[in-house]
């Protein structure tokens, strides 16, 4: 079974090689040209914009936010008038407190799941409310990403594109190709695409069993392309009918990390310098492949007696995919926040669960999702560079933009953002007392530290708009519903305005010319420090609560 | 830098070495220039006290932050140890006394802030007291009756004034000063020329020149005339004379934040709102496991992890930075250019003056066919003997073995005349010997009947040629015998001689990405030729000062920044758009104001030095923040352990150092820090050390000492403290 492994984790970074230059190429001209196809007329005259102005980064950030709440507000009316639609499978409408959880989810690219998705949605709102929202969410992401790469690379200009442009490409040309193509490879790899309820069957043993249908192919391939990770059914990826075997599994992976690793392509293109891509690729790669090392460490090697016996890690996984294609699932779907699952992270290894935490702590930039990876890093990479550029002796510059008093507070800020949420929300659970009351009643299913693990990854993922789930925690409680809900949005839309407003002031500045008393950034000393940056910065913020969650439960 | 300014200027470069040497010893009279001297400590130590007052220090947050941790252990441990009991922390006893030591510690942590800060302060002070001196208070001549004088018109022998305080003089008032009168205001001389003593402001004793409508007509108040007459029309304001301003600069008083300090400051501030954070959700968060943390327990380990290292010494950092300029004899006008010297990436060098020697100096002869080199040689010194100027002298000092052959008589003598351009010798047998411009002497033969065969002519064309070719000044010797035959006897190679030693750093410069350019107004032939030798980047030749101001623009308008030194009026504008203008303390008062640096020296090759203090002022802030962060691992290992040890066991093998107890480990991790603010501040103050190199090299030599350095250090520090406090009963 390793060596099969083996062979596919080679097909796998051999594949992702092959599209590193003509998908990032692809997306820099994308964004780049001003051509319109037909399509994308049509909508920006009913959308009354001109595809020819730029906008400023308020403005920007203006459209993205309304675009956001306005896809929030219709994806929470469709679920709570869901009795009402087509395909509704007769389910009734969605409950206010989950309904507003399930909605803030899918419309800031995080899809955590409060609810159990067969028993609660039928295919018009999977269809109409959250594919659609996997694709708008995803694009929103690449779109900002593509803004503030804008940022550098603009001269004295002060805008950074046009919002509208950039997302409806980023549907049009990139998300909506490869999701057609994806979804035919994944039908052939026998994944289900139907419009059938339920169909019930007597079993062998003669019980009867209601089994799901429903057009699962086409959510499953913008689920992993857009990093969502919203399952069509509870058991997410770990359904048969979601990712039936090993070759769609290893072909799940392929599509979370297809566009987050060729965004430094892109980025690199539109600097006009590949070794930056290179630079960033470098560090995102490094990052997962630490940290699936690890991960697969843990998890083979294994803890406790049960394990010991079984001789590797493998309660809570599917053996179609192993211990090794389980651990490849989750290291991608937690560092590229996606937050599909194939195996259930509540059953791994206290250090196993403690790796798919810090991918998630890293603030998802190894590579992260489609966009907010390459944004994130980006914005580490701005303080990286603050830091090394004062250690030579020069006012910091990246890309030849100045890094100043402005675009180091935008950068604080935006670090500051996430642990913020993070560790207030997990604090606040136990802190209010009728929210302790919930979370210590209700939610947590474990005593001690795994209890306490369950609650930090919920915010985590929350915060970090990732959306895997520690399982054995009840999310739909109103606590949780709404706390996870107010910190998905704002773990989303604070950093993103953030960004912008980054972008925006670098775009205005010109340009430094760079003398070999230029901090070279594509020095492999270079991003050694910014992957230390990112895993110092995270790993001073959490180490007290990982302390207390999973160091605490893996050290007897 | 205009062409009239040449003369004095090579003067001034000529007596750098002097003034370096003495502008030293003019600061060590103060008792300043020792970092550590005893008294500097005990006025730091003073001064510190003072700056505990919170309206202070809110303005460094992370130091805020501190004080405020060490106001609630205070009360923490009265409260504990009027109790008589301490609070068990996180499953963990905690001994009676811990909350009081901590308490103790932090207040030391902000006290050590304060001294370096004070100590940094201090030099300045001292500094500022000596300037004082300079400014009390002089009588002046104040010429009453404007009608006695009118600007521009000669002054009579004897004026109308009348004595005024200096103090009470105002813009656009005229004082006459004499010889042995302290000048009573900054001004512009209007009249007359007189030998200046300014080594009250520069420390350099020996005299300068001043004189009216030259590119040295400032004078500054409280400097001495020695000889002669001035009359001097006042451009300051008492309170605002250069003199008050250099008392602020070192004073620090009106000591504004540079941009680059502010963004490091917004950096550390997130920082600690990030600690702040996260220790303030430890509780909630463990009490899920039951095993809360006592409040001393957590403003220890607050303390430990803002960056409190960096954010103590920050302003000492900068205050020292400037303070080594000063002990440069360069005054910055603001933090802001200091900054702005270490990201120069254009540096703009008159040729005259700061590439060359202000002379052009014989470099060689050459004979014409058929002449001897000896007689050429004897001619040459002949026709020299009698030239003042330092080209005529440099022609002695290349031939030292010819001078005893002629003996001349002073009656002689032809003289160089600007009509002729020619000087020389007029024989009593009738031969006449003459050394002069290459058209001048050919006229000259011309005129006597010269019958130079073609090859002699065209040996004369191609040697001149060559000469101009290479940048020189071709001089031709010619002779008429008594006999009356003119003959063209050979050449003299005068040459710009480049200074020694500015190749190297000029290369320096290079590798550090700083372009060079060299400014003239020779032509493009000569320009090129020096520029060649001395290893500029880049030449300006045939270049007014308005091309510089151009030149600059050009430059910053591709992203570059710009630094130049002037003197003249019509450097002005230049110095005023350079990113760094540095203005040389001889020059006017024009280029002073428009500049934002003086340098009292007058030594255009002290940018040099201005660009490696204002990148080594970067480098301190950016290695002490590193050493800070890195810092923050070996203090996790240390404290969360011992907070949670008590309720999970297990995490015993966190405490990596086996730290003595859990007390003992929070303890020696508050120590440390509060130590190793003490053991920077001599880095703070005297700036890590820099050597001109890549930026890749710097930065790989630097992330190795202060980064991993930094992760180390506190391991072995924080472990040696535990050993001392395992010692003490009860912790």
């Amino acid at each position: 079974m390793n060596t099969l492994f083996v062979i596919q984790f080679i097909l796998l970074i051999a594949a992702l090689g092959a599209c590193y230059k003509p998908l990032g190429d692809y997306m820099g001209r994308t964004f780049a040209t001003e051509r319109d196809i037909a399509p994308e007329r049509w909508l920006y005259r009913w959308l009354r914009v001109d595809p020819r102005s730029a906008q400023t980064w308020q403005s920007y950030a203006r459209s993205v936010l309304a675009f956001s709440v306005v896809g929030l507000v219709l994806l929470y009316l469709i679920q709570r008038l869901q009795a009402f639609l087509p395909f509704a499978g007769g389910h009734k409408g969605v409950e206010p407190f989950l309904a507003f959880n399930t909605a803030a989810s899918f419309a800031t690219n995080t899809n955590w799941q409060n609810y159990s998705p067969e028993q609660t949605l039928g295919h018009s709102v999977q269809m109409f409310g959250l594919t659609v929202q996997n694709f708008v969410s995803g694009a929103t992401g690449l779109a900002v990403a593509i803004a503030l790469v804008r940022g550098f690379a603009y001269v004295k200009r002060g805008t950074i594109g046009n919002f509208w442009v950039d997302a409806t490409r980023a549907i049009f040309r990139i998300l909506l190709p490869l999701a057609v193509v994806s979804a035919l490879v994944l039908l052939a790899g026998g994944v289900i695409q139907n419009l059938v309820g339920h169909t019930d069957v007597t079993t062998i043993a003669g019980g009867t069993q209601s089994i799901p249908g429903g057009p699962v192919a086409s959510q499953e391939a913008i689920k992993l392309l857009g990093t969502n990770g919203g399952g069509f059914f509870n058991a997410n990826s770990a359904h048969p009918f979601e990712n039936p075997n090993a070759w769609t599994n290893i072909f799940e992976v392929f599509l979370m990390l297809l566009i987050p690793f060729s965004l430094p392509r892109t980025f690199g293109w539109m600097v006009g310098n590949h070794k930056q891509g290179y630079t960033i690729l470098g560090v995102m790669g490094t990052l997962f492949a630490g940290s699936l090392a690890l991960m697969s460490w843990f998890e083979m090697r294994g803890a406790g007696a049960a394990t010991q016996l079984a001789g590797t890690a493998l309660e809570g996984k599917e053996l179609a995919f192993g211990v090794l294609g389980s651990t490849l699932f989750g290291t991608a779907s937690t560092s590229t926040s996606t937050g599909a699952v194939n195996m259930m992270h509540d059953s791994m290894t206290p250090q196993g669960g403690l790796m798919a935490m810090i991918n998630m702590m890293l603030g998802e930039i190894s590579p992260g999702g489609v966009g907010t990876g390459l944004y994130g890093l980006l914005i580490l990479a701005v303080i990286t560079v603050f830091i090394a550029g004062l250690l030579v002796g020069r006012t910091p510059e990246y890309l030849g933009k100045k890094i100043g008093p402005l675009q180091m507070k935008l950068a604080s800020l935006y670090v500051l953002v996430t642990p913020t949420l993070v560790l207030a929300g997990t604090a606040l659970s136990f802190a209010l007392p009728w929210a302790r009351e919930s979370v210590t009643g209700t939610s947590i299913l474990n005593t001690g530290p795994h209890g306490l693990s369950e609650v930090l990854y919920a915010f985590t993922s929350a915060a970090n708009n990732n959306g895997s789930a520690f399982a054995g925690l009840t999310g739909n409680t109103p606590w949780l519903n709404a706390s996870l809900g107010v910190v998905m949005i704002l773990g989303r839309f604070i950093p993103i305005v953030l960004a912008l407003a980054l972008a925006g002031s670098l775009s205005a500045q010109t340009r430094v010319p760079s003398t070999s008393g230029t901090l070279p950034t594509t020095s492999p000393l270079y991003a050694g420090m910014l992957m230390s940056v990112a895993i110092l910065v995270s790993a001073l913020t959490y180490f007290p609560a990982l302390t207390l969650g999973p160091l605490a439960e893996g050290m007897h | 830098m205009s062409t009239s300014a040449t003369p004095s200027t090579s003067e001034s470069s000529a007596a750098t070495a002097a003034a370096a040497a003495s502008a030293t010893s003019a600061t060590s009279a103060t008792g300043a220039s020792n970092l550590f001297a005893s008294d500097t400590l005990k006025t730091g130590a003073k001064d510190a006290l003072r700056k505990f007052d919170p309206r202070v220090m809110w303005k460094n947050p992370v130091m805020f932050v501190v004080e405020i941790g060490a106001v609630l252990t205070t009360l923490l441990a009265i409260v504990e140890l009027s109790k008589g009991s301490a609070q068990d922390s996180g499953g963990s006893p905690i001994p009676l006394a811990f909350s009081l030591v901590i308490s103790i510690w932090l207040w030391l942590t902000v006290y050590f802030a304060n001294f370096s800060e004070a100590l940094a302060e201090g030099r300045g002070k001292a500094q500022a007291q000596t300037l004082r001196k300079t400014r009390t208070t002089t009588p002046a001549r104040l010429i009453s009756e404007t009608r006695t004088y009118t600007p521009g018109l000669a002054v009579p022998e004897h004026l109308h004034v009348t004595m005024e305080a200096s103090a009470d003089l105002r813009v656009g008032d005229f004082v006459e000063v004499r010889a042995g009168e302290i000048v009573p205001g900054d001004g512009e001389i209007r009249w007359g020329l007189a030998s200046v003593d300014e080594s009250a402001i520069t420390g350099e004793s020996a005299p300068v020149v001043r004189e009216a409508g030259t590119d040295h007509s400032a004078v500054t108040g409280g400097t001495r005339v020695l000889s002669d007459r001035l009359i001097v029309e006042i451009t300051a304001q008492p309170g605002q004379t250069f003199v008050d301003k250099m008392i602020k600069l070192v004073e620090g008083a009106n000591r504004q934040r540079t941009p680059n300090e502010i963004a490091l400051s917004i950096l550390l501030a997130s920082l600690s709102l990030i600690f702040v954070t996260v220790v303030l959700t430890i509780n909630p968060i463990a009490s899920w496991s039951g095993g809360t943390v006592s409040l001393a327990v957590l403003v220890a380990l607050l303390v430990c992890l803002i960056p409190t290292t960096i954010g103590a010494l920050l302003s000492a950092i900068g205050i020292a930075g400037m303070d080594r300029l000063v002990q440069h004899n360069v005054l910055a006008k603001s933090g802001r250019a200091v900054e702005a010297a270490g990201d120069i990436t254009t540096i703009i060098l008159d040729k005259t003056g700061t590439i060359t020697y202000g002379n052009r100096r014989a470099h060689e002869i050459t004979p014409m066919p058929g002449v001897l080199y000896d007689d050429l040689a004897r001619a040459c010194v002949a026709s020299s003997l009698a030239d003042p100027t330092p080209e005529g002298k440099s022609i002695l000092d290349l031939l030292p073995d010819f001078q005893s052959d002629v003996a001349p008589r002073p009656e002689w003598i032809v003289p160089f005349s600007a009509q002729t351009r020619m000087s020389g010798m007029d024989y009593p047998d009738g031969g006449r010997l003459r050394k002069g411009a290459s058209s001048s002497v050919l006229a000259w033969l011309g005129e006597n009947g010269w019958l130079g065969s073609d090859a002699t002519r065209k040996a004369l064309t191609t040697e001149v040629d060559r000469i101009a070719g290479l940048g020189g000044t071709p001089l031709v010797v010619a002779e008429v015998s008594a006999t009356g035959v003119a003959r063209a006897l050979g050449t003299i190679h005068l040459k710009d001689i480049v200074k020694e030693g500015l190749r190297d750093r000029f290369a320096e410069l290079r590798s550090m990405g700083i372009r060079t350019i060299m400014v003239t107004g020779d032509n493009r032939l000569t320009a090129s030729a020096i520029a060649r030798e001395a290893g500029v980047d880049d030449y300006l030749a045939e270049a007014t000062p308005e091309d510089k101001f151009e030149f600059i623009k050009k430059e910053q308008a591709s992203g570059k920044l710009v630094a130049m030194t002037g003197d003249g009026t019509n450097d002005a504008p230049a110095l005023a758009q350079a990113d760094v203008g540095v203005a040389m303390n001889s020059g006017t008062s024009a280029a002073k104001e428009a500049g934002n640096m003086v340098d009292l020296d007058s030594d255009p090759t002290k940018l040099l030095d201005v660009i490696r203090i204002g990148k080594q002022l970067l480098i301190t802030r950016g290695s002490l923040t590193t050493f800070s962060i890195a810092n923050d691992v070996a203090k996790y290992f240390a404290i969360i352990p011992a907070m949670f040890v008590g309720v999970f066991p297990g995490l015993e093998a966190l405490n990596i150092m086996h730290l003595h107890s859990p007390a003992s480990a929070v303890l020696s991790a508050v120590i440390f820090n509060a130590i190793i603010i003490i053991a920077l501040i001599p880095v703070a103050l005297r700036g890590v050390p820099y050597k001109p190199r890549t930026a890749s090299k710097i930065l790989s030599h630097n992330l190795l000492i202060y980064g991993l350095g930094g992760l180390i250090a506190p391991f072995l520090g924080i472990k040696l403290i535990d050993l001392l406090i395992s010692l003490i009963p009860g912790f």
